[in-house]
Parts: C-alpha cells; structure tokens; sequence
C-alpha cells in the first residue's frame, strides 16, 4: 500500500488532537489504542449492536463502521467526556445506576452518548419518539425498560418539568 | 483493520472522477455502511476504495431555479428527514428514509448510496420511483441525468459508466406540487430491519377534492428492482375518490409486481401485504390530500 498512513487533526472530548493512522483503521481502532479509550466498546463491528457508539459533530455514529482518518476535522466525543473534573459521574450516568439500567455494562457506554444527544437536544420527547431514538442499541440483559425510564427520568429533570408517573 | 487494499480520499467531485478512471478496478465508498459491512464479510475484502465521504459539497437540499428538488447525494438519511424543503414538499420521502436501519446507521448512510447499492429493499427507492426522480451523475464529461426507473438495470446492478459518481438526486417540480405521499414499510421489526415489502404511494386530487388526477405508486422488494405498478395507476387515474374504487386499484397492482419466495417471506405473503399497503397508503395520500374516503 502506497499511502497506508495519514495524519489527521481532531478534537476529542474538547482537547485539539492531531496523530497518525492507518488508513484501513475503523474509529474504534482508533480510539481504543491509540487513545485507550476503552470505553467505545467492540461488539459486531457491523453497525447493528451500538455498542461503539460515538457523537461526530453532535450526532450518534457506529465508531465500528467510520474509517477513522474521516474523523478529520470533526469533533468527537465519547463517554470519558462526561466525567466531571475529579471523576463525577453526569446526571445521566447516576440515573443509569439509579434505575438499574445497568447489567454486564457492555452496551450502557453507546447508550448514554445516545441518551447525551437525546437530552442535549432540549426536546421533550414522547414514549415512542423515545423508544425510537433508543433503538440503534442491543441490550441483552436488562429488557430495555430500565434504560428507557433512565433517560426518560433525566429529560424531565432537565427540562424541569415534573416526571409523569405512569 | 479493515481488509482495504489501497484508499484514495477524494478531494472534489473532479478528483474522485479523476480517481475514479486512473483505478477502474476500485470500488466507491460514501458512508460505508454497505462497502465496510461487506467488507468484514469478506464479500469485498481486498479491494481499493475510492472515498467520496469528505466531500461536503455533495451534502444537502436545495431548489433549482426551475423548481425542481435538489438532493446532494452524500446527504445523510437524518438530514433528509429533519430538511425544511422535504418536509414541505415530499414529506413522504423524509419518512421513508426515517425507517432505514437505526437513528446511527440514518446518520452515516447516503441517499447516494442507498440507490447506487441498486438494492430492492432500499428504503428510499420506491418513493424515488413513485415521484419519478431524476439521477445526477458526473463523468469525464459532465453531468448527465437519466429517470430513475433507467438508472436500476437489475438486481445490485445500476447504469454508472466508467470514471462516473453520482452527485445529486432531483425531484421534478411538476413531480412534488399538489401531491401527497405516504409509504409503508412492512418488516419483522421496528428497527434494523429490511423491508419485506415496501410500497409508496402518491396522489394528486382535482380542485374539488373528488377526482384522482394523478396517482403513482411504487414497490421495493415486488421484484428484483423497485417497480412501478403502471395497471394499478391507470385504473385509478380520472377515477372519483371511493373507497370502491381505491379497493379495485389495490387488487389490480397483482397485475404488475413479481414478489419471489426467500427465506425473509413467501410470495403469497408478500403479495398479499403489497395489496393491503397500497391500499392503506392510497388512503392516508388521500387524506395529506384533503380528501375523504
């Protein structure tokens, strides 16, 4: 291969970064070793499971089928950027646990960078609006319900509007 | 890793043709989400890519000065769906394309490339068809544009010459005005899925609500391209809007798709699901419309 490598200049969780890659590198590779950040899972690496998910520019993508020198120019981010300074977890992370949305943990990094564009967007969302922003994820522990009222719960606290239960 | 055997990023549309006749044997990637799934399946593995992804000039929604929608071909399905224009004009086709894979897979797969794949199933294929869209391509010389229906050849097989890309997708002025659309996308699941049968109708009404001036519809997996149903629309065509009549209509599409048996759904199966979806989706365009049935 001529030009197997290429350098490539991004921002990642808010910091400029510039490095080299493989061509034939997908974003997960890309992410997992050569920045460590472990938690842009590797499921399918089809693009069915989510488990990869990360935000491009705002918006949710299967890292798994993104070659990563089109990360060229873009802004990325992945779960790490939700942590606070000294570790904190997001509103979103805590509801996570808080709902027992959580199980063997695999897919829950996907979920909640879906759940940050979701919640980011100011939008209040209706049950099947909801479920159908949800459904590019596969959860095979915990039935989807508890992760569905997680995100659920955090729209309403953030819009300040009062949880319907139901 | 990917199995790539050479990558060439394109810088403009110039240059991806130009790359596209210096390696005739590469094949093209947009957002990859057919090209790099094949590829792990070893389908495609060892292959050169031409990458047309970085070219934001392919991207978005616009009118020409004649009316006629203007699709970028690079624009993502999300993008179609949250545009303006289509959502004034062929609100049909940002729906559509809103029930393709997953909300990630709707932000990095292409319209380009869902018709280029010259697949059946396509989520957005048969409304193309039933709005009679035009296919952009751009070669060593120019642009041309040829009518959907011509652009699919055959099963996977679409008519793009040597050193040619495909740079937009119109909608036809005369296409989109006065006409209203709905589709149906018939599937195991609500999400993830292809298409079992994909049916998209239009219609357009006379002034008074009570006449069908012009009803088109078109199927995605009825056969190995998606097809028009040209019987079922002349026997609607000049017809008084009556549920009789949308019932007739329904029936008659029998004459003109060819479902197959596979292992997703037998041809009965599918044959019945293609009469009740146009039926249903004459129904709703008749409603869009300001008509009552």
């Amino acid at each position: 291969m001529e030009n197997q490598y290429r350098i490539i200049h991004f921002n990642l969780n808010g910091k400029d970064v510039t490095c080299m890659t493989d061509v034939r590198a997908s974003l997960t590779d890309l992410l997992r070793n050569d920045f460590r950040l472990t938690s842009v899972k590797k499921g399918c690496e089809v693009g069915e499971c989510g488990a990869c998910t990360v935000l491009i520019n705002g918006e949710g993508f299967n890292s798994c089928i993104y070659l990563a020198v089109w990360a060229d120019g873009k802004q990325i981010r992945t779960l790490e950027s939700l942590l606070g300074p000294n570790g904190e977890l997001s509103d979103i992370q805590q509801a996570f646990i808080d709902e027992a949305a959580i199980q063997c943990g695999f897919c829950t990094p996907g979920f909640l960078l879906t759940a940050v564009e979701i919640l980011e967007s100011g939008k209040l969302y209706t049950d099947a609006e909801l479920r159908k922003l949800l459904s590019g994820h596969l959860c095979r522990c915990t039935g989807y319900e508890n992760i569905f009222k997680a995100v659920k719960k955090t729209m309403y606290r953030r819009l300040g509007q009062p949880y319907p239960d139901a | 890793m990917y199995d790539i055997k050479e990558y060439y990023e394109s810088r403009s549309v110039a240059d991806a043709v130009a790359l596209r006749l210096a390696h005739p044997e590469a094949h093209v990637i947009a957002g990859g989400s057919d090209v790099l799934v094949q590829m792990r399946d070893g389908h495609r593995a060892g292959v050169e890519l031409i990458s047309i992804y970085m070219l934001d000039e392919l991207r978005g929604v616009r009118l020409e000065e004649n009316g006629d929608l203007r699709i970028g071909s690079l624009t993502s399905f999300s993008h179609i769906t949250a545009d303006p224009l289509i959502q004034k004009y062929i609100r049909v086709l940002g729906e559509a394309v809103d029930m393709v894979g997953g909300p990630q897979i709707r932000n990095i797969g292409t319209i380009g490339g869902n018709t280029c794949n010259g697949v059946t199933s396509a989520d957005s294929a048969s409304t193309l068809h039933a709005y009679e869209a035009v296919v952009e391509l751009t070669g060593p010389d120019g642009a041309r544009r040829l009518p959907i229906r011509d652009f699919y050849k055959k099963a996977k097989v679409v008519d793009i010459r040597p050193g040619e890309i495909q740079t937009a997708i119109l909608i036809p002025k005369d296409s989109y005005e006065d006409t209203f659309g709905y589709y149906i996308k018939y599937a195991m699941r609500n999400a993830l899925d292809i298409a079992t049968n994909g049916c998209s109708v239009n219609v357009r009404l006379s002034p008074d609500k009570k006449t069908f001036e012009r009803v088109r519809i078109a199927y995605g997996v009825a056969g190995p391209i998606p097809m028009r149903a040209p019987t079922a629309e002349a026997a609607l065509c000049g017809q008084p809007v009556t549920m009789e009549n949308v019932e007739r209509f329904a029936r008659t599409v029998l004459a003109d798709i060819n479902p197959r048996d596979s292992w997703r759904a037998s041809k009965a199966l599918r044959q019945h699901v293609a009469v009740e979806s146009a039926k249903r989706c004459v129904i709703e365009s008749v409603k869009r419309a300001g008509g009552v049935l």
